[in-house]
Order: C-alpha cells, then structure tokens, then sequence
C-alpha cells in the first residue's frame, strides 16, 4: 500500500468526483455534502501521511503501469510537490466545507468539480512528466471554466468567455514549446530533460531557448504575471468567492511550473542555457508587484482587492524564483503557503462582508453596517495584518525572510524599496478597506434585521484558514526546515535526476 | 517535403491568429480550432518527417518514433473537448451579453465616432 500512496492524492479526487455524479449521491444534497466533505478530508489525510513519509525517506517515484522513467511517465513525489499537494487539500477541504452551508446549491455540480479541480492541481503538482503537466493544466482547468459559471449572471459570462479563450490559445502555446523540446531533446521526462540539455550544441541550442521561453509565456499566462495578468482581476472578482479562493492555488500552479522548469531543467547545469529565463523572471516579477499594488490601492471593491493582493503575491513569488539560490527558494515556498491561505480568507470574508450589507455589498462606500461587526472586523483584521506583514503573524516571517534572503545579492539594491513601498500601500490601502467597511454607516443597526448570521461552517472555514498564519509562526521552527530541506532538494538536480531515472520502483 | 509541411503550418496559424483578433466568437472560435490543428502537424513533425520507416516491433535500428503520435492523439481529444466547450459558452454568451463580441458590447472605434458626429 505504502508505496502506492503517491499516486492517491490523485486517484482519490477522481473516485470521489465520479461517486458524487451517481445516483444516492446525485439525488440528495445531505448524502452528496457528507460524501464530499468526508472524502475531502480522507483526500487531505492523505497528503499529509504522504507528506510524513517523504520527510522520512526522500523522494518517492511512482512509475504508473510500472514502466520506468524516462520510457514511461512517472510521479515524482519530492518534499516541494508533497507540500503543495497538501495545501491544494487543505484549501479544498475548506472550499467544500464553505460551499457547503449553501453555495453549492446555487448552480449545479458545485462537489464534482471541486474534485475534479483538486485531482488536476495535484496531478501537477506531483507529475514528473511535462506532457503529463499538460494534460493535468487541462483538466484543472475545464474545471475551472465549469466552476467559474457556477450560480453566474452576465458579467460572469464575459469574465468566463475571456478567460477560456485566453486559456485555449495559452495551451495551443504550451503544445508548440513542447513540441520543439521534444524535437531536440528526444524526451519529455522533467528529470531526463535537465540531463540531455546541457548536451545540446549548435543550433539545437536556439532551438531549445525558443521552446522554453515559449513555456515561460505560459507559465505566466497561468501565473498571470505581468503582461499577461490583465485576466485575473476580472475573473477572480467575478466569480463566486468561495471558488475564488479555491482559485487561489492556481496562480501558484503557473509559479510551481516555473520554479520546475527554470530550476531543474533550464538551471544551473544548463550548459549553454544555464538560467536562461532569470533576467525576464526578474523584471517582469518586480513590474507585477507595483502593478498589483497600484490595483490595490484603486480597487472599488473588496473582492478586487484581493485579486489584486493576488497579484502582489504573485510578483513575489517569482523574484524569489529569478534569485535561484536555496535560501530564496525556501522562503518563496513559506510565503506561498502563508499568502494562499490568507488570500483564500480574505475571498471568503468578502463574501460573509457582501451578504451583511445588503445592497452596497463589498463596495468600498458607506452604506449600512455589518450584522456581525465583532466576528468579521476581527477576523478581517487579522487578515490584513497577515497580508501585510505586521509582526506578530506569518506574513511578517515571511517578509523577513525574504528580505533575509534577497540582502546578499545585487538586486537587493531594487528589490528592497519595491517591496518595502509596496508594503506601506497594502497597508494604507487596507486599512483604508476596513476602515470604510466597517466603521462607515449610513444608517442605524437595527435596519440590517433581514440578513441572516453567517452559517457556523462558514465562520468556521474562515477561522480555519487565518489560524494556519499564527500556526506557521508558532511551528515556525519545524517548518522552516521543512521549507530549507525542499529548496535543498528542489537544487539538489543531480541527484533528482538519479532518483527518478535509477530509483523507479 | 519539409517547406510544404513548414508553410502549412505557417499558414494555418497566421490565419488563426487572424480569426482571433476578429474578436467575435465565431471567428475566434475557428481560429482555435485553425490554431490547435497547426499545433497538431507541428507535435507529429517533432518525431522528424521521414517515410517507409517501420514500427517499433522486436528490434531494428530504423524506425519511426512513436511517441509524437500519441502526444498527436492526446492533443486532439483534448482540443476536441475544449473547443465543445467554447462553442457552447459563446452560445450562452451570446444569449446573455446580446451580443457576440467577446466583451460583451462592440466597442467604440474611430470610425463609428465619425458615423455619429
């Protein structure tokens, strides 16, 4: 059993998804929530025994039909994948656990499609194959576009018809990238390629770069970095805010994907590519950042808001990947878990904000108060501390850390005043968010009697996800060597390569 | 050989990209689809274009590679199943924005201001 456990974070969504779409689940809603919350958490179990295992005894590949690598396609389950793996689980738990006090009864097929969704993130996350990375970006995706027209209205048409075409041509992209690797290299196996690359010579060199900055357009199509990020706002805000926050690991799916690639196979034993996408990672990440907080600070709504802080994290992410060194990789891996959960809750604490004022909704303006002033200012303010980066929570590790590890390199001399101004305007711009949302009236409390309380699973959820940040800190010890050990081995390529192409079971 | 299969795809893919800067769902709809067979001639000519090479059976130093064809096959179902799924979205965009741009409304250009004035 136990060296199957690889393949199941992947096999377990899908039996799942498939069960809730036949008959005693189908027909009634109770039967259909306690499968899908049950198999949720069976899903997350898991992970984390997976994640406990690969701690234990390093990287674990899976060759599926037991055709080893680089012939057959294998998963490769290291320290980085099983911790993202886990933390797809955990935020599906907690979008199921949500959608379940009501919001998956307002379009069709909410528990499928969140399975569906949760089997492709983790596929690719774990796969060790870029074909199969294809494959597994497709079918999270067609789940996606399903979930995004869930309980939708006109503006969501448009935001989802964008969002696919744009998706479509971002795949037609990815097949052409990988078409010219394969033609020069021979093979699509992540470990083997990391291999042949540094023995490309003459032409098949261009050739190679062509490909793989053809995948870096994707990438950040998916990641949506800068020039290419003009979709997320408008999606993120425009669709339900509980798949919203599910959402919010797959930016980071398009951030994995590049950490990957430009890491493993275009890394340092690259030869003649050796870091071949640092200088466009670099800049471009530094211009997402600034865009993402000018977006912050104009946003009208709440919802906005956090598509943009989205943004913010994302430009993040991918200046720590562009560093290429262990201590930034260990860092970005901190606060992408820390930003996924607190953005996921700020998503859900605009949604619980907009159905207890009524008519203003989420809107930045004055307009009636709260029904639950204590419960949501509280928990939005740990929020904002949390995205912000103030002390006592694990934002402000993670930015310590970052600045810990970006101060030896040249680049410090850029980044440290973006990220430190950025800082300040999320600051002033939240505070700004809150203040307006929840101390700004316009008429007395007695009015807002016909909204109802928020449902205890809701509360629940959100509580759950911002308790991981004070968590992160106070575990702060374990788990930051956790993070060092999977930046080590993420950069540990040669002997990647010698686990996955020696070591298939 | 190789120019024919190159200027093929060439094509095809300059007049998709066309299409999908018509910006209307029934041409984008068909620049996808002009757009993912290109990228289907281009996967299969990644195994190099050869003729009267054998299958890979037993042992034999010449033969075709088989792996192309079956990212080939991948990618066709795959492309099949999304450009299902677009067709109908732009069906139920259509219905509910009343129109098919995809931003929902024929934006203003130079030439309709002129018209106005």
């Amino acid at each position: 059993m136990i060296q199957h456990l690889a393949s199941l974070p992947i096999l377990l969504p899908m039996l799942t998804a498939v069960i809730l779409l036949l008959p005693p689940c189908g027909k009634s809603v109770k039967i259909r929530r306690l499968v899908s919350i049950v198999m949720a958490i069976a899903t997350f179990a898991i992970s984390v025994l997976l994640l406990v295992h690969i701690n234990n005894t390093g990287i674990n590949v899976y060759a599926i039909g037991n055709w080893s690598a680089p012939f057959g396609i294998v998963l490769v389950a290291d320290m980085l994948s099983t911790l993202l793996v886990t933390l797809t689980s955990l935020l599906g738990l907690g979008a199921i656990l949500y959608g379940s006090a009501g919001d998956d009864e307002k379009g069709s097929f909410y528990h499928p499609l969140v399975h569906f969704l949760i089997l492709g993130v983790n596929g690719a996350f774990l796969t060790g194959d870029l074909f199969n990375l294809f494959v597994f970006f497709e079918v999270l995706l067609i789940a996606s576009y399903a979930l995004l027209m869930h309980a939708g209205d006109k503006q969501n048409t448009r935001a989802a018809l964008q969002y696919v075409i744009l998706n479509l041509v971002g795949s037609s992209v990815f097949l052409i990238g990988l078409g010219i690797l394969y033609g020069v290299l021979g093979t699509l196996n992540i470990a083997d390629m990391a291999q042949k690359v540094s023995e490309l010579t003459g032409d098949d060199v261009y050739l190679a770069k062509a490909g793989g900055l053809l995948l870096l357009i994707v990438f950040a199509l998916k990641g949506a970095l800068l020039p290419l990020h003009l979709w997320l706002p408008n999606t993120y805000s425009s669709a339900k805010p509980v798949v919203a926050a599910l959402f919010a690991i797959m930016t980071k799916v398009g951030v994995y994907a590049m950490l990957r690639v430009y890491t493993v196979i275009f890394g340092e034993q690259a030869g003649a590519l050796e870091h071949m996408a640092q200088p466009w990672l670099w800049g471009l990440a530094i211009a997402t950042i600034i865009v993402g907080a000018i977006g912050v600070m104009a946003a009208q709504d709440l919802r906005k808001l956090t598509s943009n802080l989205v943004l913010v994290s994302v430009g993040t992410l991918v200046a720590l990947i562009a560093l290429q060194n262990v201590n930034a990789t260990a860092a970005l891996l901190y606060y992408l878990v820390h930003s996924t959960l607190v953005s996921a809750a700020l998503f859900l604490l605009a949604d619980l904000v907009s159905i207890q004022r009524g008519k203003v909704g989420d809107r930045l303006v004055a307009g009636r108060c709260v029904k639950q002033p204590f419960l949501l200012g509280v928990c939005f303010i740990v929020a904002a501390l949390t995205v912000v980066g103030m002390p006592p929570l694990s934002g402000f590790v993670g930015k310590i850390w970052i600045l810990k590890a970006t101060l030896n390199s040249e680049q410090a001399l850029l980044f440290w005043p973006v990220y430190l101004v950025t800082s300040f305007a999320l600051l002033v711009a939240l505070s700004r968010a809150g203040t307006t949302l929840f101390w700004e009236h316009k008429s007395k409390k007695s009015e807002n009697a016909d909204s109802a309380n928020a449902h205890p699973l809701q509360v629940t959820v959100i509580i759950g996800l911002l308790a991981c940040s004070p968590l992160l800190v106070i575990f702060g010890g374990p788990i930051s060597d956790y993070m060092l050990g999977a930046a080590t081995q993420l950069h540990d390529i040669s002997g990647g390569i010698n686990a996955v192409l020696k070591g298939g079971m | 050989m190789e120019l024919l299969y190159a200027s093929c795809v060439g094509v095809l893919v300059s007049c998709g990209v066309f299409l999908l800067l018509r910006a209307r769902t029934f041409p984008v709809v068909l620049g996808l689809t002009m757009i993912s067979y290109a990228v289907n001639l281009f996967l299969f000519s990644a195994g190099r274009l050869t003729i009267n090479k054998a299958v890979v059976l037993g042992t034999g130093a010449d033969y075709a590679d088989p792996l192309p064809q079956a990212l080939v096959l991948t990618a066709i179902v795959i492309g099949f199943a999304m450009t299902a799924f677009v067709v109908i979205l732009a069906i139920r965009g259509r219905a509910d924005l009343g129109s098919d741009h995809v931003d929902g409304y024929v934006p203003n250009t130079s030439a309709d201001n002129k018209e106005q004035k």
